[in-house]
């Protein structure tokens, strides 16, 4: 469903994803875990079309999306790091931008986004303003709404950053039933290790923008020879703290500034 | 086309909702009406121009549109920090849509709220010379909001903070507005200040509301409406231009 090969993007001389390469099967949930800085933002952004790959190939549902861009948004769902809901709107109407963006026919439409708010527990406060829910309630209704055209890959990028255990709980247990139920491919970055140990199928482990290990959790603990997932993580990561914050446009801007200094 | 209407739909239900909005926004013109209306009124009797009202009613107008119409471009700043605008940016349909739903939205309420604006000046009484001029005052708001909506769309997409929003307040929005010929007439001024008139889109805008609701022209209708035109294919182009440009 997913197919990457040989993917790299620089900004200037500083490379973000360093020639990376997975597969990954249709209905499969992946786990891309890594410190911060690891490049897993950026290639979901180029997953997503939402940056152009250095160089590279990659594929989705047999497509390319640096050229069928829209053929290629219509297939996939995504859930951002940061919020993207309108919070002067209901929830109801967000559903309903997001069908007529996505052309999901009318009726399919209202069918699924009441199916949808209801697995998530959002029914009755469909009607009211997104500004008044809670964190956990506004991602609920951001993952029910990136199901709601159907995609075949749903990606999300750390979804249940500052979110309590109830619901990160809960958050994952309605995605794995849909993944189930509607065969949709999961492609998701987390920091909690434990989230990827319990959810996902196979697991990648991204640093310095190339991708160190990929297997099942089993294979990951085998091959690094721990007991935890965590354990294995710090193995194959080493301990050492990741400088926090700037993100590739951060660095763009960054670089943009010294180059006028000069 | 669904792209287009429900962002359209969106600008209104946003605007039918904020209340408070609506009479904020709707305060400004009001002053410039009662106040300077009133107060400026008996001056420009003496001058020997007649009803200070009557002239600067249509100005008051455009300036309502104006300001309205450039709000809702500019408030794509929010969309912008809420995270909202990367919805959009991700969605399968193309970006020139999104900017036409927005732009279409924002100009759409610039014309309600011009209509408001009018009736308070009938209310406050402004009488036009003849009751048919209304339909055709409605063409010369409908322009002002399409243009000034597509500029708004065009800022709004390059701006990335309140600075920017305050630098474009102080120093286009507000000097479109004064140099516009709103307040004032724009015949026998300095050639330098004459100059800077005759680039200022709104003075097409306001000229062609005068002329068409008093009967008071500066250039003719026909030249008003051939540059306004112009001037909204320009805008609406640049707006294109730099939305489609915007990274998510």
């Amino acid at each position: 469903m997913i197919s990457v090969s040989h993917l790299v993007k620089t900004f200037g001389d500083f490379t973000a994803v360093s020639d990376i390469s997975f597969d990954v099967a249709q209905g499969e949930i992946f786990a891309f875990l890594g410190p911060n800085g690891a490049g897993k933002t950026t290639t979901i952004k180029m997953l997503t079309t939402l940056l152009r790959p250095s160089s590279g190939h990659i594929e989705l549902d047999g497509l390319d999306p640096t050229v069928r861009q829209k053929q290629a948004r219509q297939r996939f769902g995504i859930v951002f790091q940061d919020p993207s809901l309108d919070n002067e709107q209901t929830a109801w109407e967000n559903m309903d931008l997001h069908g007529v963006l996505y052309h999901v026919p009318r009726k399919v439409r209202a069918q699924r986004s009441e199916e949808l708010l209801k697995l998530f527990e959002l029914w009755e406060r469909k009607d009211a303003y997104v500004k008044t829910f809670s964190g956990g309630m506004k991602r609920r209704l951001e993952i029910a709404r990136g199901f709601l055209h159907t995609p075949k890959i749903l990606f999300l990028d750390e979804p249940t950053l500052g979110l309590d255990p109830q619901s990160r709980n809960q958050l994952w247990t309605h995605v794995k039933r849909l993944n189930e139920t509607e065969n949709t491919t999961v492609f998701l970055t987390t920091h909690y290790m434990d989230e990827a140990d319990r959810v996902a199928h196979r697991i990648a482990i991204m640093d310095h923008g190339k991708i160190v290990a990929q297997g099942t959790s089993a294979e990951l603990k085998e091959q690094t020879k721990t007991e935890s997932l965590e354990a294995a993580f710090l193995s194959l990561t080493g301990s050492s703290l990741r400088d926090e914050g700037a993100d590739s446009k951060d660095r763009l801007r960054q670089m943009a500034q010294m180059f006028q200094r000069r | 086309m669904g792209a287009i209407y429900i962002l359209w739909l969106r600008e209104l239900k946003r605007y039918v909702r904020s209340r408070v909005q609506i009479v904020v926004s709707l305060g400004q013109p009001c002053l410039y009406l009662l106040a300077l209306g009133f107060g400026l009124g008996p001056v420009f009797r003496q001058a020997g121009h007649g009803s200070y009202l009557q002239f600067m009613a249509p100005g008051v107008v455009g300036m309502t549109v104006l300001f309205s119409s450039v709000f809702s471009g500019i408030a794509m700043l929010w969309d912008r920090q809420f995270g909202f605008l990367k919805e959009t940016l991700v969605a399968p349909v193309s970006r020139m849509q999104i900017m036409v739903g927005r732009t279409l939205g924002g100009a759409t309420v610039a014309i309600i709220q011009g209509t408001l604006i009018l009736v308070i000046c009938l209310i406050a009484g402004f009488r036009p010379h003849s009751w048919f001029a209304i339909p055709l005052a409605f063409l010369f708001v409908a322009m002002i909001a399409i243009v000034f909506a597509a500029l708004g769309t065009a800022i709004g997409s390059v701006i990335k903070d309140m600075q920017g929003f305050q630098l474009v307040m102080n120093f286009l929005v507000m000097p479109i507005f004064f140099l516009s010929g709103a307040l004032f007439p724009l015949a026998n001024l300095p050639l330098a200040m004459s100059i800077i008139t005759k680039l200022d889109p709104l003075a097409y805008g306001v000229d062609g509301l005068r002329g068409v609701l008093i009967n008071t022209w500066h250039f003719n209708l026909a030249f008003d409406v051939a540059v306004l035109a112009g001037i909204a294919v320009l805008f609406l182009s640049a707006g294109a231009y730099l939305f489609t440009r915007i990274e998510a």
